[in-house]
């Protein structure tokens, strides 16, 4: 049974000169309480597809359902994580975490006790007050992890969102993501370029060609994999040998492909 | 080990960093007044243009005395702020209505250029045509001369404000104004302060401008008087006092640029 579903979704962006296709007949579905990896090179319109996914963008063909129906207008909640916290470094962190509901005009008495409660389950004590440049990095993201849960998202979209993290700090924040997504069912959809975190994080793996954007691949992740947080899936043998695989198959991909040009898609 | 003691070293490197700095600078303040006294009384410039210190200093004290100076002060002051103030929150509000309709912003591109590239001072005349020889035009006419600027520098840094904090916001479905409210505006913080020391310069230009052209009453109609009647004296004097009250206007902003910036 399939909640979220892209039916042959492809997508354009447009300059003065010419047209570039960024996502071409993107077809896939996600289960409720899955977790998807998009994996690829940078400029194979990952991030565009998590704006189309979010509702931000449009697409310009095809169509997003969730539970059968078009995604605009329904009002399911999406939250969305991007590859840096974009903390607003004028709020606290307190502030900063409210924000959602601030702006939906939805503000329970209880929320900010729930918010303080969240923060101290991913290791946040007493930082209610403090400016987010007063932590450090790892901590700042994950106050922006607790940003977008406090909004009870249905769905989540993790743009990337351990990549600009020192080793050490990711490896511990993904066991953490790992742990919520599973303790609080989400689905979740995560985009990045690093092969070891889609394996160790995901459910199943879509690897995705760029110039246009399209699917290659889809592997799913042996169930042996799944259940292991993802700092104990990293030492499993089945880790290495789908590791080996998707990277043969990337390698392969890399000849054929046109020399990438920086970024071209990821910033529309 | 050695922290308390070295940093206690490097405490008093500051303070003696600091103490040398402002030696020089008082150094060069009263070189600057005694030079201009020594030149004045050795006839080295002519003390009927150039005055002298001493003059300067003796005749606004005087003229703080008597009453009259203050009343100048006032007007002129007023008139400053008034401009000053307007100016930068007209400039303010049409940036934003600038970034809130991106085709009225391609509209009004070429205006805008026109019009900030354009003397404004030369539009002194048509201001006291319109508005009349007083107050108004004058306050007028520091309010041209800095929201024109203001409105390009500002409009340029709600422009470059990073999209991902948009984006961020946008995934909670936030509206423009959300946006504009929580994220582009206190971004734009900095540079908004930043014209507001600018504009300070700016409007003391247009104020003073505009006094030379209509007013009977303020610092600028001083000067203009002194210099009609041949009193150099008095000219000197005003120019003083306007570098006081624009210095500490300047300082002021400061100090809002502190209240309202977090380091």
């Amino acid at each position: 049974m399939s909640y979220l579903t892209l039916d042959r979704v492809s997508h354009y962006y447009f300059s003065k000169k010419q047209y570039t296709e960024a996502l071409h007949n993107i077809s896939f579905s996600v289960k409720k309480n899955e977790f998807i990896s998009l994996l690829g090179p940078s400029g194979c319109g990952k991030s565009t597809l998590l704006s189309l996914i979010s509702g931000m963008l449009q697409p310009a063909e095809g169509n997003i359902l969730v539970n059968g129906k078009k995604i605009e207008g329904s009002d399911l909640e999406i939250g969305y994580m991007l590859q840096q916290d974009y903390l607003f470094p004028w709020k606290n962190i307190i502030d900063n975490v409210l924000i959602g509901p601030r702006i939906r005009k939805r503000q329970p008495e209880d929320l900010k006790q729930r918010a303080i409660a969240l923060l101290e389950e991913v290791g946040l004590e007493n930082v209610a007050d403090k400016y987010p440049n007063e932590l450090s990095g790892g901590m700042r993201q994950r106050a922006a992890l607790i940003r977008t849960l406090i909004t009870e998202p249905e769905i989540l979209l993790l743009d990337e969102p351990f990549s600009a993290l020192d080793f050490q700090t990711k490896l511990k924040l993904e066991v953490l993501v790992a742990d919520l997504l599973k303790a609080y069912q989400k689905t979740a959809i995560l985009v990045t370029h690093d092969i070891g975190e889609a394996i160790s994080m995901s459910d199943r793996i879509i690897l995705m060609s760029s110039h246009p954007g399209a699917i290659e691949k889809v592997y799913d992740v042996p169930v042996e994999l799944r259940n292991e947080s993802p700092f104990m899936a990293r030492k499993h043998p089945k880790y290495s040998r789908l590791f080996d695989k998707i990277w043969a198959d990337l390698d392969q991909q890399k000849d054929t492909v046109k020399p990438l040009e920086e970024d071209a898609y990821e910033r529309p | 080990m050695n922290g308390p003691k070295l940093f206690a070293l490097y405490q008093q490197k500051l303070k003696k960093e600091a103490k040398i700095v402002l030696t020089w600078q008082l150094s060069i303040l009263i070189l600057f007044f005694a030079l201009w006294e020594t030149a004045s009384r050795f006839y080295w410039i002519d003390p009927l243009l150039f005055s002298s210190p001493s003059r300067v200093f003796s005749s606004i004290w005087s003229r703080l005395l008597e009453g009259s100076l203050l009343s100048h002060i006032q007007i002129t002051l007023l008139e400053t702020i008034l401009g000053f103030l307007i100016g930068t929150i007209a400039g303010i509000i049409i940036a934003s209505m600038l970034w809130s309709f991106h085709r009225f912003a391609k509209v009004m591109d070429p205006y805008l250029v026109v019009f900030n590239a354009m003397p404004k001072v030369a539009l002194g005349p048509i201001l006291i045509v319109a508005l009349g020889p007083g107050y108004l035009s004058i306050i007028a006419m520091g309010f041209i001369i800095s929201v024109i600027v203001t409105t390009l520098v500002v409009f340029a840094a709600f422009n470059e404000v990073d999209q991902n904090y948009l984006k961020v916001l946008r995934s909670f479905e936030a509206t423009k104004w959300q946006c504009f409210k929580e994220a582009v505006f206190p971004a734009s913080l900095p540079a908004i302060i930043s014209t507001l020391k600018v504009n300070v310069g700016l409007s003391w230009v247009g104020v003073i401008v505009g006094e030379y052209l209509v007013s009977k009453q303020g610092l600028g109609y001083l000067i203009i008087y002194g210099f009609q009647v041949f009193d150099f004296t008095l000219v000197m004097s005003s120019l003083v006092i306007i570098a006081i009250l624009a210095a500490i206007m300047y300082k002021t902003v400061e100090k809002i640029e502190q209240m309202l910036i977090r380091k």
